[in-house]
């Protein structure tokens, strides 16, 4: 399973795309923000922890379709279902290195984008806490999704249309957090809320992911 | 011995349901007339509302059938993953477009209710919005219905995702509770209250409500039945081609 993680962090390193994509549509996203809304900073502020979420759910969710995808086609996934190795160790472990490609490079670069969009200064230990802890449900839940889709050609904009409702809770929770930070108010129920999203998801999508796989690989 | 899972088989089920139907659609009309008419033609107006009141008549039927209608789904769903009985995944296939349609009338009749009276066509109220991520949630279960082309398959996956979007939608609807203040009034019905609206409104509404009842399984039964010739269509075709 370690093996597995390695090879997809190394592809994602050697293949290119992998860090770099979702960073640069995060950046981008939250770049047209001022565009739509206007330069005014009072407004920019108010809608920060919004927008810095959304753009993260985003970035996340670009990504989603190539997690199975590759592997799929060229038929890797068969290998490993034929090996000792469960599918719900694979499904938790591509979810894992979508977190650490995608996720993990959303959370370091989000206060930078905060200071862009003129995020309160309390908020962003709680930015990078909620977005380090909630991130990781939108890898679980995303990697579920990408199971359900793999076997359909041209699934992306399905994906999204399977995913996105999926990512409510998180997305509630996560930006009402920031939000609650940076009017200061008490922002540790709705982290504690994301929080707890998260360990339901690790823990019960990968099944969830690993069945949608087996109907898509019989 | 008779049980329940007789009715998995096809056969019996298209029997059984060729009787049920003319009596269940038969049952919905009465009940929808007699509803309808008693309650938009011969129930006062409100003194706060107006006779904007009597789309109470739709609103809530069509709100409760929507949610019990994704309801059926998840049970039948679950019956299939356990016991694959194809007859059970086709009705939550049929009942899919159903429970759609009444979230959207819902949807449509609180939107013309919630201009004169609350002043706006859409507020982002935990009930409404509920309601909004209840619809996607129909979308995308038809919609992978529709990608995939292995009806085993497309029965499999879509109810995974159906247990895995109940879930959501569950956590999705305390979620919203903490977003934001309700606009919205509290449950028009409810089993734990003596008098929940006055008996003048109540006789009509409980009457479209079993109309509602009885349109919602007719439908179903009526779009299972048509799944299952089309399944049985298939087999022919496949069958003559390869003789």
């Amino acid at each position: 399973m370690i093996g597995l993680l390695k090879r997809d962090l190394t592809l994602a390193i050697r293949a290119g795309g992998g860090f770099g994509l979702s960073l640069a549509f995060f950046l981008i996203f939250t770049t047209l923000v001022p565009f739509g809304v206007g330069p005014q900073t009072q407004i920019l502020a108010e809608i920060a922890p919004g927008i810095l979420w959304l753009g993260a759910l985003l970035a996340c969710l670009l990504s989603l379709d190539r997690i199975f995808q590759l592997d799929w086609e060229d038929g890797t996934l068969d290998l490993v279902a034929t090996s000792p190795v469960p599918l719900e160790g694979l499904a938790a472990m591509k979810a894992l290195a979508h977190w650490i490609t995608t996720g993990l490079p959303l959370v370091a670069a989000a206060p930078v984008l905060g200071l862009l969009l003129n995020l309160p200064g309390p908020a962003y230990p709680w930015l990078m806490a909620s977005l380090a802890l909630g991130t990781p449900a939108l890898s679980a839940i995303g990697t579920f999704g990408a199971a359900l889709t793999v076997g359909i050609k041209r699934g992306g904009l399905l994906l999204s249309l399977l995913v996105l409702p999926l990512y409510i809770p998180t997305l509630i929770f996560g930006a009402l957090c920031v939000a609650r930070a940076a009017t200061g108010q008490d922002a540790t129920t709705p982290l504690v809320l994301v929080a707890g999203i998260t360990a339901g998801a690790l823990a019960l999508l990968p099944f969830a992911a690993a069945a949608a796989l087996r109907v898509n690989l019989r | 011995m008779s049980s329940l899972w007789e009715y998995a088989n096809p056969r019996k089920f298209m029997a059984t349901s060729a009787f049920l139907l003319p009596w269940t659609a038969g049952i919905a009309a009465v009940c929808l007339v007699t509803g309808l008419v008693w309650g938009f033609f011969f129930t006062p107006d409100d003194f706060r509302q107006g006779s904007t009141v009597k789309i109470i008549y739709v609103h809530v039927p069509a709100a409760i059938m929507a949610i019990n209608a994704w309801f059926m789904m998840l049970v039948t769903s679950i019956i299939w993953v356990i016991r694959r009985h194809h007859v059970s995944v086709l009705a939550a296939k049929a009942a899919a477009p159903v429970g759609m349609v009444f979230t959207l009338i819902a949807l449509a009749t609180g939107a013309l209710w919630g201009q004169p009276m609350w002043g706006t066509w859409w507020e982002w109220d935990p009930r409404l919005t509920s309601f909004l991520i209840l619809f996607l949630f129909y979308l995308g279960y038809m919609a992978l219905w529709e990608a995939i082309e292995n009806p085993d398959s497309a029965a499999d996956l879509t109810s995974v995702l159906c247990l895995v979007g109940s879930v959501f939608a569950v956590i999705s609807r305390y979620a919203l509770l903490f977003w934001n203040q309700g606009l919205h009034q509290g449950a028009t019905l409810s089993l734990d209250r003596e008098q929940n609206i006055s008996n003048v409104y109540w006789y009509p509404l409980v009457i479209t409500l079993a109309g509602f009842g009885f349109l919602f399984i007719a439908l179903v039964l009526y779009r299972t039945r048509t799944e299952i010739r089309a399944r049985r269509l298939k087999a022919l075709i496949a069958q003559e081609r390869m003789a």
